[in-house]
This record gives C-alpha cells, structure tokens and sequence, in this order.
C-alpha cells in the first residue's frame, strides 16, 4: 500500500480517532490517504491552534494528541504548540509534510528545516528518509510521546516519500528504542529513607505539580496525604491534582500563590516535590528560597532532580508507582501524629489571617475575582475550564477551586496567550460530553480568534468567558509596579465588538457589564446551545494580588 | 506511641544534598546511534543548558550501527550529573561512561608544524625523541611532528616547541576506553 495509508493504519493501531490539522502542498499525499481513511479531521484555521487544541485534547483526555501541518510555514506556526508541549510535558505527535527529498538541503520551495528548527524543544523527533520506516516512526512516537515524561513528538515525512508503495505489516512488537527507558519503580531504600524523613518531619509540606496529572496519581496524592495531616500545595499546572476544598490544602504556591502555601514553604524543614520541578515561578530568588528545608525529590525525569534545588532524597520514578509505596513505608514507621500540631497551629494562623481577598465594588462595576467566583458558580466547578495567559489566568488559578485533575488546561511553562481557545476545541472534541468553558484574555483571544470558524463549523458547543479588561492586564500590572507606571504597548480598545465579531462566525455573542447581570449571562450562555461568548466588562486597572515580585523571596509577598 | 520514632531515628539536620560541582575535568564516552543529526542534537543540548564542551571526538566503535562520542566537560564549572542526566535524555544516546582516570585509557592525537630553521632544527628533532612521537613532513622552513599520548603529554610538548615557533596546531580531542580487569 502507499506508504500514508500506512501512516493511517499505523495511527489506527495507536488507537488514533482525531486529528487537527491543515493541508498543503508536501503533506496532500497524507490528505489524499485521510480521504480513505476513517478519522474524524478538525480543520483548524491557524497550525498553532492545531497544535494548541492537540494540547487540550491530551490534556482534558490523557490520551496522546495529533496534529498535521504541510511544510515550510505551516511547520513553523506549529513550532509555538510543540515548544508549549514540551515545557508542559503533553502527550502529542506533531506529523509534518517535507518537501520532496532531491529538493532538501536546496532551500526549494516551502522548505525549511523542522527538525532542526525544533529541536531544542521535542522529546524526539524522527525525519523519515525511506518510507518503509513510516509504521515504525509513528509506532516509536507514540511510546516516546506518552512514556516516561511525556511530550511533544515530531515526525517529518518527505512529500515524494509517502507516494510510495510499501509492504505494511503492521508491528505489534514493542518498539526497539535502546536509548530509551524510563525508570518507572523508584528504589524502595530511597523510599524507605523517605518515608523515615516524613516521619521525623515535624514541618513538612507536599509540593505536587503537573507530574501528578500526568501520571494519574492524585488519588495517591490523597492517600499520602492522608496518612498523616501532611499540607499540600500545588504548582499552577497541578492544580486539581488535590482537592481544594480539602482541609489539608494551603492553596497554589508561587509567584500568584497564597501566602499560607508560600510561607508554609518558607518554614518547612522537609519538602517533598512530587511531579514538579523548581521553576522560577515558584521558587522566585532560589538563594532564599525555602531555607530551612530538606527536599524529598520524586520525578520520572531524573534531569528533573537536583537541576534547580539539590535535593537531599532523590527518587527517580513514576509517582503513581512511587506514591504507594512510600505511604506504605510511612504507615508502618506509625509516627506520632501530634507532632505535627505546631505546624498545623501556624499554618491556621496564616490562613485566618491572610486569605485571598479582594475589594468588591459597591456599584455595578465587575471585579475579575468575582467574574470567576461567578464562573465556578455557574459551572458548579465541574467544567473543564482552559485559559489564556495573563491576570485572568492567574485570577482563575486563585478563585476557582479545582476539585479533580484533567479540568484545568493551561500554558503553566511557556506561558503562551492564545492558548485559550483552541485548547478548548481540543477538549470539547476529546470530551462532547462534558461542560468545556474557556476564561479568555482580550489580548489573547485576539490572537487566535479566526478558530471561532472552527468550533462554528464542527458545531462544537463550548462557551467563551472574556474577561474584557481592555487591555494587556498582567502587563499593565508589571509596568505599574515594577516600571514606574510608564505604560506603554498595553491597552486593547476601541475595537473589536466582540459580540459581533462572534456572531459574524455563527456563534452567540452576549454581554455583560453589570454585576446583577452576571450571575444571570452565565447561565444563559452556558445553556444555549452551540458556540458562545459571553463578553464580560471586568475593572480595568485591577491588580493580581498576593504576588512575590519576580526574582523575590515568598517573605517578600506583596498586596 | 512513645516509642515510635525511636527505632526509625532519622535527624533531617545528617541529610546531605547531592549534586554539585567535581572540581576536575570530566571526560564522557558516549555510545550513540550512529544516524544523521544525532551529534547535531547533542551539541544542541550543550549549548541551550550553558555547558560548554572542551574537546570532543566522534567515530565509529565495532558495532556499525552505533559511533562513540568522546568529550571532556569542565566539572569545576558544570555539575557533571546535571550533564550526563541530559543526554541521558537524548533518545539515540544509548550508553553514557563518566571515565574514571584511574581505570581508562586515554589517548589524543596531535599534529604540529613548527618553524625550524637551520640554528633550531637539531632542538626539535630531539623533543620529537623524548616525547617518542614522529616527524611526518618536512620543510625548507618547518617540520611537522605527530605526538599521541595523554592529553599532559601533548600539553608539555606543545609548550617545549612554542618559543620555537608554532606555524599550525590540530588535536583531535581525547579518545577513551576502559582498562581491561586483571585477571585474578
Ligand atoms: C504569545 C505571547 N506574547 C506575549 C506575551 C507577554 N504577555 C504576558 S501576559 C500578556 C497580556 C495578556 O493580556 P490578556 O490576554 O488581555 O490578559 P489579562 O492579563 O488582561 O487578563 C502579555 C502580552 C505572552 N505571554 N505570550
Ligand atoms: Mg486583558
């Protein structure tokens, strides 16, 4: 069979049913053959956004995401969604078309040189250079993509390579990559010096990250947790991964975290970093930070470990397949609970008397928190919600309480606005069932809001929250506090007419810009059928608070 | 309940942190794939982390499908495990060997052509004796000399025949394989 009927029945082994993406030139071979072939195809109107939604859709799904871009400028759009991916560790196969392989190396046309030029930021990636090697390509991708740590894979198929005829068998054996071998278990003596820390702990805190969604592990989480009254808190991209209502939750940490999950950092003798991994967002000035700990390390990416903050126990692992254990470890050391009495004393103390708070206004204007506390009303927090970048990102973080892992979608490592929207079409495909609502910046939505034809098109029902702020807000904030309010390059206005712009591509526009409205345009929008925005009228010049100035200790927490 | 603990004594103040700078020059034997763009993927990874690689040689082992990366990284500068975890990490590096200088051998291979004139010619025939290396091309105005030997050996010599002269230096960077175990 020609070699991209192959590449179909090879996805079809993986268990492959979408795929988002856009034709051209050095990929209609591969077109030709999805013609034939039993895939739902999401066209989207932007390679980014493919890339974007493949995201949301291995996010909201676990399941591995599939994008398509021909070569040359449709490649290089997908480069942000595979650089995104990699920094948020999403499962997801990015499958090229190259030109012809006597044209490579001769700048002809629509050519450039994908694999390099994303290199520094796949998990692997593969040129084919004989189509025989299609299957096995695809086959590798995958486990590589959705093994180990996950991330983005790159397969680049040369035009003239997937006209080829090829015997296909398909490949049920495991694919042969000796380079390649996750350390799944975790040495049971580092657990067992672990699990002996905990219980001579008399400060600790669990610090969970995205590693924990990854890995399905957050009712391991919970049962760690349990096993004594161990506070947890969670980095942006793991937020769901424990409940926040739970008692034992200080809330998210770092730069926009609370100030009991970041003081409680602070005074912690021992950590235990379970799917995270240090970035600068939570540690702020690493010379300060947490000083008075010791640092359990549980990662399946042993370069994780020790990378930012030497760690004192290093355990290279899976967590799920970790977290058992050490709970079992800890359970039979039996340590005295009241140990930890003190702790839970001071951790109370800060949250009487730092809670998350902000000012309501006393006429109709609408505060951003109350936006999403309205938002998670409406939605009973049971939708999957996905953001863009920016003060609404982090505002969400704050005032949306995530009670399960896989309903938070957003760009925690690269920090890409934009990412919003097509997420949410990945994981309104992944998941038709479900509530799937995006809290969109105007400045980021802007970006990317040619895919309302998108979701028109393939009647995806999601629903758009614009927080309408008029402007670049978590700029404006930098530039207020730490530019000596020089603005420059930030407001938004006057246009669009988001209403109508949302109603030029098939959706329903409504808006809001009175708090007795509010509750009311949620409900409405979330009940009418098919595509909505809701463009919400919020403060302008709101600040996000608490917040440790970049490059700042969490003692140095402002607002 | 007063008991607990006491068996399972652990005092958080003995925990050690690991990690962190060797001191000393490094040198990696990478086993490789042997396909196009691997060498091009590691040197990418060292330049995007901040390492930065003093020598490095390239070729092929006796297995056909995989070639041997050899190459010295400065432990005073870099944390050698954060190094090794990385390209542990590239999918084609198959095998990594942080080379412990006392059970390797390593050799590296250089070729100077030096000013030799009728009043210095006799001076770097005799270094080219001691240091038992080989003149491979000779000139009215110069000689060119082969040295092999560990990387000091090639040091010394360069730094014996400098005040003569240097015209042009090539070093091939240090190659590397264990010794084998004595028999017992
Ligand atoms: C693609 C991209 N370009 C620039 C930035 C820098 N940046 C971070 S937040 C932000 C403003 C976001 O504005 P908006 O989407 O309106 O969100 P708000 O902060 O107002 O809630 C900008 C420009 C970025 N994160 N991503
Ligand atoms: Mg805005």
């Amino acid at each position: 069979m020609r070699a991209a009927d192959a590449l179909f029945e090879a996805l079809k082994a993986e268990g492959v049913k979408h795929i988002f993406g856009i034709p051209g030139g050095a990929n209609l071979p591969i077109y030709d053959a999805l013609y034939d072939a039993d895939f739902e195809h999401i066209q989207v109107r932007h390679e980014q956004c493919a890339g974007h939604a493949a995201e949301g859709y291995a996010k909201a799904s676990g399941k591995v995401g599939v994008a398509f871009a021909t070569s040359g400028p449709g490649a290089t759009n997908l480069v942000t969604a595979i650089a995104d991916a990699h920094m948020d560790s999403v499962p997801t196969v990015f499958i090229t078309g190259q030109v012809r392989t006597d044209l490579i190396g001769t700048d002809g046309f629509q050519e450039a040189d994908v694999t390099g030029i994303t290199m520094p930021v796949v998990k692997h990636s593969f040129l084919v250079t004989d189509p025989s090697q299609i299957p096995d390509y695809i086959h590798k991708a995958f486990h590589i993509a959705k093994t180990g740590r996950p991330g983005p894979v790159l397969v680049d198929i040369p035009q003239d390579l997937s006209k080829m005829e090829i015997d296909y068998e398909p490949i049920t054996a495991a694919p042969r990559l000796p380079g390649y071998q996750p350390n799944t278990e975790g040495n049971i003596k580092q657990i067992r010096i672990a699990a002996k820390a905990l219980a001579n702990a008399r400060r600790p805190v669990l610090y969970a990250g995205g590693g924990v969604v990854n890995a399905t592990a957050s009712e391991e989480l919970r049962e760690l947790a349990g096993a004594d009254r161990f506070p947890v808190t969670c980095t942006l991209m793991g937020l769901g991964a424990f409940p926040a209502p739970h008692e034992q939750w200080l809330g998210m940490l770092g730069m926009h975290g609370t100030r009991t999950a970041n003081y409680a950092m602070d005074e912690a003798d021992l950590i235990v970093a379970i799917g995270a991994r240090f970035d600068d967002r939570i540690t702020g000035k690493l010379s300060e930070f947490a000083p008075r700990a010791k640092f359990v390390h549980i990662d399946i990416d042993p370069a994780e470990i020790s990378k930012n903050v030497p760690a004192h126990i290093p355990i290279v692992g899976d967590v799920k397949k970790v977290l058992p254990k050490l709970t079992g470890e800890y359970r039979a050391l039996a340590p005295d609970p009241s140990r930890l009495d003190e702790w839970w004393r001071r951790i109370e103390g800060w949250r009487e008397q730092y809670p998350l708070r902000y000012e309501d206004s006393s006429d109709q204007e609408i505060k951003p928190q109350l936006m999403v506390e309205e938002m998670y009303r409406a939605t009973g927090g049971e939708a999957i919600v996905t953001s863009d970048v920016g003060q609404h990102q982090m505002w969400a973080a704050q005032y949306y309480p995530f009670s399960e892992p896989n309903r938070w979608l957003n760009s925690g490592g690269l920090g890409t606005m934009g990412f919003g929207l097509p997420a949410a079409i990945g994981a309104q495909v992944a998941m038709p069932d479900e509530q799937v609502v995006c809290l969109a910046g105007d400045g980021s939505l802007i970006m990317v809001c040619q895919e309302f034809a998108t979701a028109a098109a393939h009647e995806l029902p999601i629903k758009v929250f614009l927080m309408n702020n008029g402007n670049f807000g978590m700029v404006r904030q930098w530039q207020e506090l730490f530019w000596d309010e020089r603005y420059k390059a930030i407001e938004m206005g006057p246009s669009p007419d988001w209403v109508k712009l949302a109603e030029a591509f098939g959706w329903t526009g409504i808006l809001c810009d009175r708090k007795d409205d509010l509750a009311g345009a949620m409900k409405t929008a979330l009940e009418t059928e098919g595509p909505v925005l809701l463009d919400v009228r919020v403060t302008p010049n709101e600040n996000c608070f608490p917040m440790i100035p970049a490059g700042a200790a969490a003692r140095d927490m402002v607002g | 309940m007063a008991e607990s603990g006491t068996k399972n004594l652990l005092d958080l103040d003995d925990l050690r942190a690991e990690g962190g700078l060797t001191g000393r020059r490094h040198l990696l034997s990478l086993l490789v794939e042997n396909r196009p763009g691997v060498l091009a993927r590691i040197a990418g990874l060292f330049s995007r982390r901040g390492f930065n690689i003093d020598t490095l040689a390239v070729g092929p082992t006796e297995d056909p499908d995989i070639s041997r990366v050899t190459l010295t990284v400065d432990g005073a500068v870099h944390p050698i495990d954060q190094v090794t975890k990385q390209l542990h990490k590239l999918v084609n590096v198959i095998k990594i060997r942080d080379m412990d200088p006392g059970t390797a051998v390593a050799r590296e291979m250089a070729l100077f052509r030096i000013n030799a004139a009728a009043d210095n010619r006799a001076e770097i025939i005799e270094f080219t004796q001691i240091f038992r290396a080989h003149i491979v091309d000779v000139s009215r105005r110069s000689i060119t000399v082969e040295v092999t030997g560990t990387t000091e050996k090639i040091d010394s010599f360069e730094r014996m025949v400098r005040p003569h002269g240097l015209i042009e230096m090539a070093r091939t960077g240090e190659v590397a394989i264990t010794r084998a175990r004595p028999e017992s």
